[in-house]
């Protein structure tokens, strides 16, 4: 099972990319490349195995309610491409 | 074909804990825009985020008031989509395994109780703030937009509703319930006109039993507003069946002004969220003893309070709900309480008089200057016929103006009501005298006569006169003189 | 002086500045001397601190000369991989995207690197996100390995490990997430160490996969390894995913005594797939273990098979949502003001900002986690890494450590490799297993194979750091490898 033209525009969508046809009709060849490798994994049996996010479990680890200081504002916005007084300019949103 | 409104709400409460929910930035209100965000909750390069363990307790308080279970094992996912408001494109929440699951919570509409179940009761950040510059302020036409990152990263607690409520009456009873209770646990002001309490709603129309077609209700800012939306838009979904149409899936926004719902349709739409588990956070795994210490830490809830008051003080349900709809209003009626006055007199006096000069003077009773003790003096003084109703009234103003106390502002001032029946009967007797025109008129059948010459006594009196004492005297003499 | 200098180990020069015998200032002058000279043909720095190294070199002279306390490495410069966050100094891990970023914060790495007064003396190259096994993928251009200019020094912490061969620093920081420390540290002939996940904090590290991510050193030898960790291990609450274990004592730990120890030689990493030369170095330093009285065994560890496959559903998927936030909105670079709607922004700058690789990545990963194929990829992968896990278990059940090469190959051709994305993610087929694991690796080199270093892989069970270096200590001292390129004698 190949992955279709189709997945390959939903997913440029969804990571906000843009390609071009062609560029598009190369990704989904490498994709196709690495995830047939992967299919190799589908078929092996892991009925009752427990998926691992972490490898060393830890658990319940909080830090107090307490306040620290923020950044100071300027610092806030100086890294940023476009920035007014009152904070971070984007283009419309609509 | 019978209708049937089915509806399920979706409510975010944000957590007045004093930092935010992965780092320390505080969570206070309002502000300098970007006053309050630290790398973490701007989502720089390299920065992890750290659960409040403050956030995680008032979530836990809430899930053991709504009768959920707290799960064994709980872990945050990350919820992928991208959004100016959102530092990281991506909010830290919980998706197939929440803090808690499978509460219950009941409602009272009075003729009947409705129990409305609890799906979840999960942790998750909040995003920022997008404030659109343009003409209209809104999102369209909008020339740009500035984003304002202060309240990134502020805990929330999520709610989700199982689809059991079946009128916005129900919907708007149950969030304020809702609020209520946060309110009562000390874990959310719950100001919708903040942003601190949002709720959505799914509602459908069933058709002779048979599922609808959810479509989702945004935008909803106040309980009004909730009551509105869903009204008409169960309105309108009836139209729509009745014209034998489909009601079509889909996200509607409430507009406030013209009162109705209207399709919120974006092509940037892409619903798919890729949740996966978040690798930069540990499981929760709260042990008993932790939620038992939780547990314990819970305060009698509104709906408690409300049936004690109504079964073993038998206040009527007016006052007590006034008094219970307001966690600070029912400490200061209980504190007043201790004091041993007749409880549905002091009841009325706190949800009255006192409440409205709050009201008046907008002060919260936290501040207010009367002491539940003075009031509950007030009281006894009125109770034991040392004072009138009426200058009780005047002695509370004072008091609440002053904050002096009630007993020494009667004491000082002299305030001790004539009901010495000797004395009385001097003063209605020069009354009678000095006002032949009105005793006539009496005699002559009109009742407006006696309040004038009862005003002439209180005022001989300077409205010392015990009111009962001088009207019957007054009245007796009268008919004597006959 | 000079030639001393060089020739020694960070320590030993920490030393020597602490006695007075050189200053901070002439050793971090003759280590900016030659990445002057070096640089325009070996590209492993990003940037390069001269005028903060010198200031701090100053302070570091002054204070040592006046009898302040100074840090345990005071003035030895350190190269650190440009994908730490060094409060202002630029931060970019090798992508156009954030090629002016200046960070407002120090990664606590770089805190603790700076209590040891230690110095910065530039940012090195990288693959672009820390996502390659070549250095090619670098907006600022590919690294050449000093051992043959024509070829790659691996990646992605590539610009670290040529530095370190080329003699442009006494010892470097670099970062693993697959591979990227002890692949690189095999194809240039030097000492890398991926610590177990969450002993070193990976605050300040711009995540790549973040499950898998860990920082550690790259040196010129094992005592320094074992000294660069004890400064930049340790709990960090800022980090959730650190372990709360005391710090140890490495440099201690080196006694060089292995016997009666039992070492598996795992079977699917000495085999098919692997370069005969490589596999020639690699039996003969087994054959140089057995005769430190230890015991070899081969040992199989079934499903490694299903390693690779499985990282690059895991490390792609993780690395999606963790670039998602480069959309020139709070920092970094964006593609035009005047764009229609954000989103168009969003699009132009996230297509102009990042490069080939990581929009190759991006795509795999976005695509494993998206609706419907969730459980068939990622669900499966993470399934796929339990197993791992446990034979891993099972092999340290009878096995102290397990030793592998650590690339099947040697260093590779500038440009072999680049247009084969498979072919590419094969180079990390023997250090994969370790990162899914969380359990600590190193690099070492054990020879040469056509006049091009060969790295030895020790693998041992979580937090087993000590037990790790020691065996390459006996290992380093017993090999004698004292290979050196041409450019480090320049
Ligand atoms: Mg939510
Ligand atoms: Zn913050």
């Amino acid at each position: 099972m190949a992955i279709e033209m189709e997945d390959v525009e939903h997913v440029a969508k969804l990571a906000r990319l843009k390609f071009t046809h062609e560029e598009m009709k190369k990704l989904k060849r490498e994709l196709d490349a690495v995830l047939e490798h992967a299919r190799v994994i589908e078929s092996i049996e892991t009925e009752g195995v427990p998926p691992t996010s972490h490898a060393i479990p830890l658990v319940n680890v909080y830090r107090e309610d307490v306040c620290e200081p923020s950044l100071e504002r300027d610092e806030v916005i100086k890294c940023a491409p476009w920035a007014g007084e009152q904070g971070f300019m984007v283009p419309k949103i609509i | 074909m019978e209708f049937e409104t089915v509806i399920g709400l979706e409510i975010h409460i944000e957590l007045n804990t004093s930092s935010k929910m992965f780092c320390g930035c505080s969570t206070e209100f309002g502000g300098e825009p970007n006053a309050r965000a630290c790398p973490v909750c701007l989502g720089h390069p390299g920065v992890l985020p750290v659960v409040n363990r403050g956030a995680v307790e008032s979530a836990i308080m809430l899930a053991l008031a709504l009768n959920c279970k707290i799960s064994e094992r709980s872990i945050f996912h990350r919820k992928n989509y991208f959004y100016p408001d959102m530092p990281k494109n991506y909010q830290i929440s919980q998706y197939d395994v929440p803090l808690s699951v499978d509460g219950w919570f009941d409602i009272d509409m009075g003729e009947y109780e409705r129990r409305v179940g609890i799906v979840r009761v999960h942790l998750e950040e909040d995003t920022g703030k997008s404030i659109h510059v343009g003409e209209s302020g809104r999102i369209h036409g909008a020339e740009y937009s500035l984003e304002d990152f202060n309240r990134a990263g502020i805990p929330l607690a999520e709610i989700v509703t199982r689809p059991d409520i079946r009128s916005p009456e129900e919907s708007s009873v149950f969030l304020q319930n809702l609020r209520d209770i946060a309110v009562y646990l000390g874990i959310s002001d719950c100001k919708m006109e903040e942003g601190s309490l949002r709720c959505d709603a799914n509602i459908s129309i069933s058709v002779d039993g048979k599922e609808g077609t959810k479509v989702e209700i945004k935008n909803m800012n106040s309980f009004r507003s909730l009551r509105r939306a869903l009204s008409f838009e169960e309105e309108r979904q009836r139209g729509v069946l009745n014209a034998g149409r489909e009601v079509k899936q889909e996200t509607r926004h409430f507009d406030e002004v013209g009162g109705e719902t209207h399709s919120l349709r974006s092509k940037e739409e892409a619903f798919d969220y890729r949740y996966f588990p978040e690798p930069d956070l540990v499981p929760l795994e709260p042990d008993k003893e932790w939620t038992n210490d939780l547990r314990a830490k819970i305060p009698e809830l509104p709906q408690e309070k409300r049936k004690r008051y109504e079964s073993a003080l038998l206040l009527p349900k007016e006052i007590s709900s006034v008094l219970v709809g307001d966690r600070a209003l029912a400490e200061y009626f209980e504190r007043a309480l201790t004091e041993g006055q007749d409880p549905v007199e002091l009841g009325k006096w706190v949800s009255g008089e006192l409440l409205a000069l709050l009201r008046q003077e907008s002060i919260p009773v936290e501040e207010c200057r009367v002491e539940p003790s003075g009031l509950a003096n007030l009281i006894k003084l009125v109770s034991e016929k040392v004072i009138s109703g009426k200058m009780a009234k005047d002695v509370l103003r004072e008091a609440f103006d002053s904050g002096e106390r009630p007993e020494e502002i009667v004491k000082e001032g002299g305030l001790f009501q004539i009901s010495d029946e000797n004395e009385l009967v001097g003063v209605v007797d020069d009354v009678i005298k000095e006002n032949p025109m009105a005793v006539s008129d009496f005699k002559s059948g009109k009742e407006q006569a006696l309040k004038f010459l009862m005003g002439k006594v209180m005022k001989k009196t300077r409205g010392k006169a015990s009111p009962e004492e001088a009207t019957r005297i007054l009245t007796e003499r009268l008919e004597n003189q006959a | 002086m000079k030639e001393e200098i060089l020739g020694k180990k960070a320590i030993e020069i920490a030393d020597m500045i602490k006695k007075r015998e050189v200053s901070a200032s002439e050793v971090t002058g003759l280590f900016l001397e030659r990445i002057e000279k070096l640089e325009p043909e070996l590209g492993s720095f990003i940037t390069v601190c001269a005028e903060s190294a010198r200031e701090k070199a100053k302070e570091i002279d002054k204070k040592i000369d006046s009898g302040e306390k100074v840090g345990r490495f005071a003035g030895v410069p350190i190269a650190v991989k440009d994908v730490l966050c060094t409060k202002g100094i630029r931060t970019t891990c090798a992508s156009k995207i954030l090629e002016n970023f200046v960070p407002v914060y120090d990664a606590t790495v770089i805190e603790r690197i700076s209590e040891a007064s230690m110095i910065v003396i530039g940012k090195t190259n990288m693959d672009e996100f820390a996502m390659g096994s070549s250095t090619e993928n670098s907006f600022f251009g590919p690294t050449k390995n000093p051992w043959d200019k024509e070829r790659v020094p691996g990646g992605s912490s590539g610009g670290s490990a040529a530095a370190m061969a080329a003699g442009e620093a006494p010892w470097a920081i670099g970062s693993d997430t697959g591979g990227s420390i002890r692949q690189p540290a095999s194809l240039c002939g030097i000492v890398g160490l991926k610590p177990t996940y969450g002993l070193v904090s990976r605050y300040g590290l711009v995540a790549f996969a973040s499950s898998l991510d860990q920082v550690g050193p790259m040196t010129g030898n094992v005592a320094d390894c074992a000294a660069m960790l004890e400064v930049i291990a340790g709990h960090d609450r800022r980090d959730s995913t650190s372990i709360p274990a005391q710090r140890n004592e490495y440099l201690e730990g080196l006694t060089g005594d292995l016997k009666g120890m039992k070492v598996g030689i795992v079977s699917e990493l000495s085999g098919d797939g692997i370069d005969e030369g490589v596999l020639r170095c690699f039996r003969l330093t087994c054959e140089i273990l057995e005769s430190l009285g230890v015991i070899c065994e081969e040992v199989s560890l079934p499903n490694f098979e299903y390693a690779l496959s499985s990282y690059y559903i895991i490390a792609p998927a993780e690395a999606s949502s963790n670039l998602a936030r480069y959309d020139g909105v709070r920092y970094g670079f964006r593609a035009r003001d005047n764009a229609d709607s954000v989103w168009e922004m969003y699009e132009e700058t996230r297509t102009g900002g990042f490069g080939q690789e990581v929009k190759r990545r991006i795509m795999l990963g976005t695509f494993a986690l998206s609706a419907g194929y969730y459980e068939q990829y990622y669900g499966k992968a993470q399934k796929i890494r339990t197993l791992i896990l446990r034979d891993f278990e099972k092999a340290f059940e009878r096995f102290d450590i397990l030793v592998s090469p650590t690339s099947p190959t040697v260093a590779f051709r500038i440009g072999e490799k680049v247009d084969d994305p498979l072919k590419m993610y094969l180079s990390d087929i023997c250090t994969i297993p370790v990162n899914l694991a969380g359990i600590p690796a190193m690099s070492i080199p054990c020879g040469l194979d056509d006049g091009l270093p060969v790295g030895f892989q020790l693998m041992g069970p979580a937090l087993s750091e000590s037990l790790i270096l020691n065996v390459s200590f006996a290992l380093e001292e017993e090999i004698g490898f004292d290979a050196k390129p041409q450019t480090f004698r320049a």
